[in-house]
């Protein structure tokens, strides 16, 4: 990383961090800001966190890698997170995950070489009336099929090169309801 | 559904002009119970809260759904949340808190900027902010913090733990939190459904709520329901209701066995399913798993265990190692290799477990294996391959 990026990095968290009151319980919501902005979490940022609030870099470390949200390894542009539970299970999950890792290449906790997916299994979605369910980032996908994981990752790839992670095309639309 | 009868402002119109002693009084006399599973009286909480001393008190909603099994609070929280912000704001009036957080799974991400507009709105309102509905000195604001895929932190101390920066691992109790909470301020920690079901007590009074249901367990209650059943969603039922009965509703008679409680409930063959669903009875938080006729009891016990082993915090060692044993065990089991013997070491481990952990996760981790084990011994024993196949088709 050049001494410039480093430098424009840490004024980005730092005003990150007095966003949320330049205290520890601000230490989260900064680490999922980063890890939606950059992917990841780098070494480099949590010790630029614990410098800011004068911790131990191993206290970052420790709250980092206890969140499975939160990452130290880079992730894929898209990270789709396929629901393990019971309730999914029953209503097919396997195959749901078998043709993700047959139309993605790689098996379950691994990012495509291109870096555009990352492929990982959750837990309970909330979602069990009507799984099998996945999230795409933010974005929750419901009664999912063999058939339609190729049109769910067709989806993703239509908004290479003009979304980012976190921009409209992926943002929240309201799950539907049966009741 | 009673939620939907409910106009919200209602309740909290009358709950603001009554005392916050009133207030609990009335809470206390409907006898309403923590609707996130662990049934401790609402009343009773909010009371220590309010009896503490401090400048600063928090009123945390816990919306960290992680149970598996369980989407009612999502269902709420997009359908009903001016309710449950109705109900935080009543707590906060009756313990004498002026801040509020949502502590919402990361997992419901897609609910935020929903919520965040409602907030919104409730401050041009006035539901929110200062001197709410012109209640001279009573300020009340809520934000909004994010969970980060740890059902661990469903827990209130891990919870808070979260919420103040450090690793979701429960704390010890006593202190309890509603003497040392959030940043070592009083908190009152509720389930996204309580608070939901606290306007709806103000506004139709605490006897329609303390008439329904048991005598320990008052009231209606939410429950999800999936699995093998023709109609799964979200029910609301009175407490009490019997397991047949349920599933006459939901159209899975049919079933073998159902999952009470998520993963950390527990698997109610059906000879029992003359059993009420009550805290005195079978506890649950609202989740039901229909189990139907041709599945595998052993694949249910190897669910909620991989469930398990990948989100026990690590702090307790029986827990953390003990939970990958019981799934060793259920993979010996799957291949008929296991001997009664090693059998019920395994369930004396898992009582061990249920014993020796500090948090309701460790606690319960081993209650499905255990019921498993206790009601299915045919089932499970001596399996060979054909067994497996023919329960399969």
């Amino acid at each position: 990383m050049l001494e410039s990026e480093r430098e424009q990095l840490r004024a980005d968290i730092e005003r990150r961090v007095s966003d949320f009151g330049s205290n520890r319980s601000a230490l989260i919501p900064v680490l999922q800001e980063v890890q939606l902005q950059y992917g990841h979490v780098s070494e480099y940022v949590m010790q630029v966190l614990a410098d800011i609030l004068h911790i131990h870099p191993v206290e970052v470390y420790g709250v980092a890698s206890f969140y499975s949200f939160i990452g130290h390894r880079k992730k894929g542009r898209f990270v789709i997170r396929l629901c393990r539970t019971l309730s999914c299970e029953m209503q097919g999950k396997d195959r749901v995950a078998r043709q993700l890792e047959n139309d993605l290449g790689i098996p379950f906790g691994e990012t495509t070489p291109d870096g555009n997916f990352t492929l990982e299994w959750a837990n309970c979605l909330g979602m069990c009336d009507q799984g099998p369910a996945l999230l795409v980032n933010e974005r929750i996908y419901t009664r999912v099929t063999p058939q339609s994981v190729h049109d769910i990752l067709e989806e993703c790839r239509s908004a290479f090169g003009v979304y980012t992670l976190h921009e409209k095309a992926l943002s929240c639309r309201l799950p539907t309801q049966d009741k | 559904m009673t939620f939907s009868k409910i106009a919200p402002g209602a309740g909290l119109r009358r709950a603001l002009a009554m005392t916050p002693q009133e207030i609990i009084g009335l809470v206390s006399e409907s006898g309403l119970k923590g609707r996130g599973g662990a049934g401790f009286p609402t009343d009773l909480k909010w009371k220590l809260a309010a009896g503490t001393q401090d400048e600063l008190k928090y009123v945390v909603c816990n919306a960290d759904e992680g149970e598996p099994g369980t989407f009612k609070d999502r269902f709420i929280l997009s359908h009903f949340c001016d309710l449950m912000f109705d109900g935080m704001t009543i707590g906060a009036r009756a313990i004498g808190a002026a801040r509020g957080i949502i502590y919402l799974r990361g997992e419901y991400t897609y609910l935020r900027a929903y919520l965040e507009g409602r907030i919104a709105k409730r401050r041009t309102d006035n539901l929110l902010g200062r001197g709410i509905l012109g209640t001279p000195g009573f300020d009340f604001e809520v934000e909004i913090r994010m969970g980060a895929g740890a059902y661990v932190c469903g827990e209130e101390t891990a919870l808070i733990e979260s919420l103040e920066g450090q690793r979701g691992e429960p704390r010890n109790r006593p202190p309890f939190p509603v003497n040392t909470g959030f940043l070592g301020h009083p908190t009152i920690v509720n389930n996204v459904e309580t608070f939901t079901w606290v306007p709806c007590i103000f506004a139709k009074g605490a006897k329609w709520f303390h008439d329904i249901g048991t005598e320990k367990s008052t009231g209606l209650k939410l429950f999800s329901i999936s699995g093998d059943c023709t109609a799964s969603g979200v029910y609301e039922f009175p407490m009490g209701i019997t397991v047949r009965e349920l599933l006459e509703e939901v159209g899975g008679t049919d079933a073998k066995a159902v999952q009470v409680g998520g993963a950390s409930g527990r698997c109610v063959p059906a000879s029992d399913f003359g059993h009420a669903i009550a805290f005195e009875d079978i506890p649950t938080g609202g989740s039901i798993i229909v189990i139907g006729r041709g599945r595998d009891m052993l694949d249910v016990a190897e669910n909620f265990l991989e469930f398990f082993v990948d989100e026990s915090c690590g702090q307790c060692t029986p827990c953390r190692e003990g939970i990958s044993k019981l799934l060793e065990g259920v993979r010996l089991l799957k291949a008929g290799r296991c001997s009664m013997h090693y059998l019920h070491e395994l369930c004396s481990l898992g009582e061990t477990i249920q014993l020796a952990s500090k948090c309701g996760l460790g606690q319960s981790s081993p209650n499905a294996f255990l019921s498993i084990v206790e009601n299915f011994k045919d089932e499970i024993m001596g399996r060979t391959n054909h067994e497996h196949t023919a329960l399969k088709s």
